[in-house]
């Protein structure tokens, strides 16, 4: 008859001898002959894969001894676009990379052309300030998605609905900021494309206040919740080391314990001035990753309100700040002069026509968005398009680890550990 | 210890292969004179110099140069929070490089993108095989030489490069074109 295999209790240690068991070389060698292990496809079209991923599983009874996970359904060759248009062209592009926070994507990439042309330090303090609260705007609105796509995943329906609401608010933000709800190509090449409209940053505010009443009602919801606790503590253990070659960023790789957030250890815009804490995890475990992103949510609203303090111009900016660098070469001149006068004219013609003129040249941007550390590499032979844009995807990296992390856990902490990595498909595929 | 010294003491151990360190926008860039020698070099600055991040591996399609390849690794170090970026030439000949991946266990995934997309094959690669276009693709995409709008292929329902619904119509731009002017719309020469 068929032998007495005892389910181990969560217990890390314990579990990972039994995973490095189950992956002993001549356990694997012997011939499947009674039929054991079962190939399982978690199909690109399943409710819990977070986008169109699909997982070829094998299992032995309900643990996982083999994963093969297949990416690039949602492959749309944005790097080869790329090579094809202007740098301004490309925005719209960026913001169906991360599709749950487009206004991070357009701050990343445009900061990467800024760089490649040299302007980053030039930028003014008030677009810098504004795409400091675009970036953590986006990253409340992705984090909420993904703690409450997560918790719906395991099972807690509510939660969902819950973020959603919040979620809804950052949409009429983004819509009434940049005229659309989820596609905002905000900002573009030495600056953004519009100052805020009248009564933003007071309706901004009035958001924070309620968004913290949420993320404090998820928290009551889940974080001591029972349930909650036994589907996702010493699940999907990822440890430091294993982190760091996996290359991991963002909060998964903070949830392992690992200090390294790219707004403090390389600063740009004006994260520098700002005062905020980076929550780091210590077992690496699928509850780890969740407490850090609702630590980074509060740590996000604390950056929103600073922002809104030290902002030049106040909220309404009645003092006329810049919110554009002031080359003509390089941003668009105002339409009245480019009416009248014959410079104007001529660098709107070129600009639009030819592009920003970058000097040849590669530079590599990573920016912290809320997946992990989004990067640039633009290498540029001079001219308007680039020679080659690699877009360093953090899912496409934080993706790879699951062939090594999921072997050893049964079927339903796939669930967990899929919403935990936090992962979204248009971006690793581009 | 600044990303300028590391790169110093990496031509130091290699400096018959590895250039002087180049600077541009802040950042240092070594290029390597001989691809053979990757994985000493990666070995070395990962267990010597503590770059135990590797941050993204790209390819560069130099069509109508020889070599016609480059790859480019960016390494980076939590501890000393450094980066470096190192670049090889591999030639169209051999199309051929050895990886990394015992080094960094990351660059398995990018690895297998660049066969994908560029067609160069890695040397000892634990799973050599495309991930973002599907087994049997029987092109490279992200090359030079291969057209925007795609090429036909065996699987006609799945991938197709007929023209969408709309697409190549009066008012839409022009793929592929130098600079705006060549992409404008009205340069389409109309169907008769």
């Amino acid at each position: 008859m068929a032998d007495v295999r005892e389910i181990e209790i969560r217990d890390a240690a314990a579990q990972a001898e039994a995973a490095a068991q189950l992956l002993q070389p001549a356990a694997e060698d012997l011939p499947d002959i009674h039929g054991e292990k079962m190939v399982l496809n978690m199909g690109p079209s399943h409710p819990s894969t977070h986008g169109v991923l699909r997982i070829v599983l094998e299992l032995d009874g309900e643990i996982i001894t083999k994963a093969a996970p297949e990416v690039g359904y949602l492959h749309r060759g944005d790097e080869k676009i790329a090579e094809n248009m202007t740098y301004t062209q490309f925005i719209p592009y960026t913001d169906r990379l991360d599709y749950l926070a487009p206004l991070a994507n357009n701050v990343a990439y445009a900061l990467a052309v800024e760089k490649l042309l040299g302007i980053q330090d030039k930028l003014p303090p008030r677009c810098q300030y504004l795409r400091v609260i675009c970036c953590e705007l986006a990253r409340i609105s992705s984090h909420l998605l993904g703690v409450g796509a997560f918790a719906m995943d395991v099972g807690a329906l509510t939660v969902f609905l819950l973020t959603f609401t919040e979620r809804e608010k950052i949409y009429n933000l983004c819509e009434s900021l940049t005229g659309a709800r989820f596609t905002t190509s905000y900002t573009r090449i030495g600056g953004v494309s519009r100052d805020t409209p009248p009564g933003w940053c007071a309706a901004v505010r009035k958001f924070l206040k309620e968004v913290v009443v949420n993320i404090d009602e998820v928290e009551t919801l889940l974080t001591r919740n029972r349930i909650w606790v036994d589907r996702t503590q010493g699940v999907g253990v990822i440890p430091k080391e294993i982190a760091v070659d996996y290359g991991l960023s963002g909060p998964n790789l903070r949830g392992s314990g690992v200090e390294y957030d790219l707004r403090r250890a390389h600063p740009y815009l004006v994260y520098d001035r700002l005062k905020f804490e980076v929550p780091v995890g210590s077992a690496g475990d699928c509850y780890d990753r969740y407490l850090v992103r609702m630590e980074e949510m509060r740590q996000s609203v604390r950056i929103i309100e600073q922002c809104l303090e030290q902002i030049p111009g106040g909220f309404d900016n009645p003092s006329k700040e810049p919110v554009n660098v002031s080359d003509g070469k390089i941003i668009l001149p105002p339409k009245e002069k480019v009416l009248s006068s014959m410079e104007e004219l001529i660098h709107h013609f070129i600009n639009v026509t030819q592009g920003v003129d970058a000097p040849p040249g590669e530079i590599y941007f990573g920016a912290e968005n809320p997946k992990g550390e989004l990067g640039f590499y633009i290498h540029s032979k001079g001219g308007g398009t680039p020679h080659r844009l690699k877009i360093r995807a953090p899912s496409f990296v934080n993706l790879s680890i699951l062939s090594w992390l999921l072997p050893g856990y049964m079927i339903s902490d796939t669930v967990s550990i899929l919403g935990s990595l936090d992962f979204v498909m248009g971006e690793c595929d581009r | 210890m600044t990303a300028l010294e590391l790169a110093q003491k990496l031509k130091g151990k290699f400096g018959d292969v590895l250039a002087e360190p180049v600077e541009f926008r802040g950042e240092i860039t070594l290029k390597l004179a001989d691809a053979g020698r990757i994985v000493e070099v990666c070995s070395f600055a990962k267990s010597e110099l503590g770059f135990d991040f590797l941050v993204d591996i790209t390819s560069l399609d130099n069509y109508g140069d020889d070599p016609r390849w480059t790859i480019v690794y960016h390494l980076y170090g939590i501890g000393h929070r450094c980066h470096v970026r190192l670049k090889t030439d591999v030639s169209e000949e051999g199309s051929e490089i050895s990886t990394v991946t015992g080094v960094w266990r990351t660059a398995d995934w990018h690895e297998r993108e660049i066969y994908d997309m560029m067609g160069i094959r890695f040397r000892g690669h634990p799973d050599l095989r495309r991930i973002l276009m599907w087994e049997g693709y029987p092109y490279f995409p992200l090359r030079k030489d291969f057209p925007l709008a795609g090429k036909p292929t065996d699987l006609p329902e799945v991938a197709f490069t007929r023209p969408a619904p709309l697409e190549g119509g009066p008012f839409v731009t022009v793929a592929g074109g130098k600079d705006t002017i060549a992409r404008e719309p009205r340069v389409r020469i109309p169907e008769n």
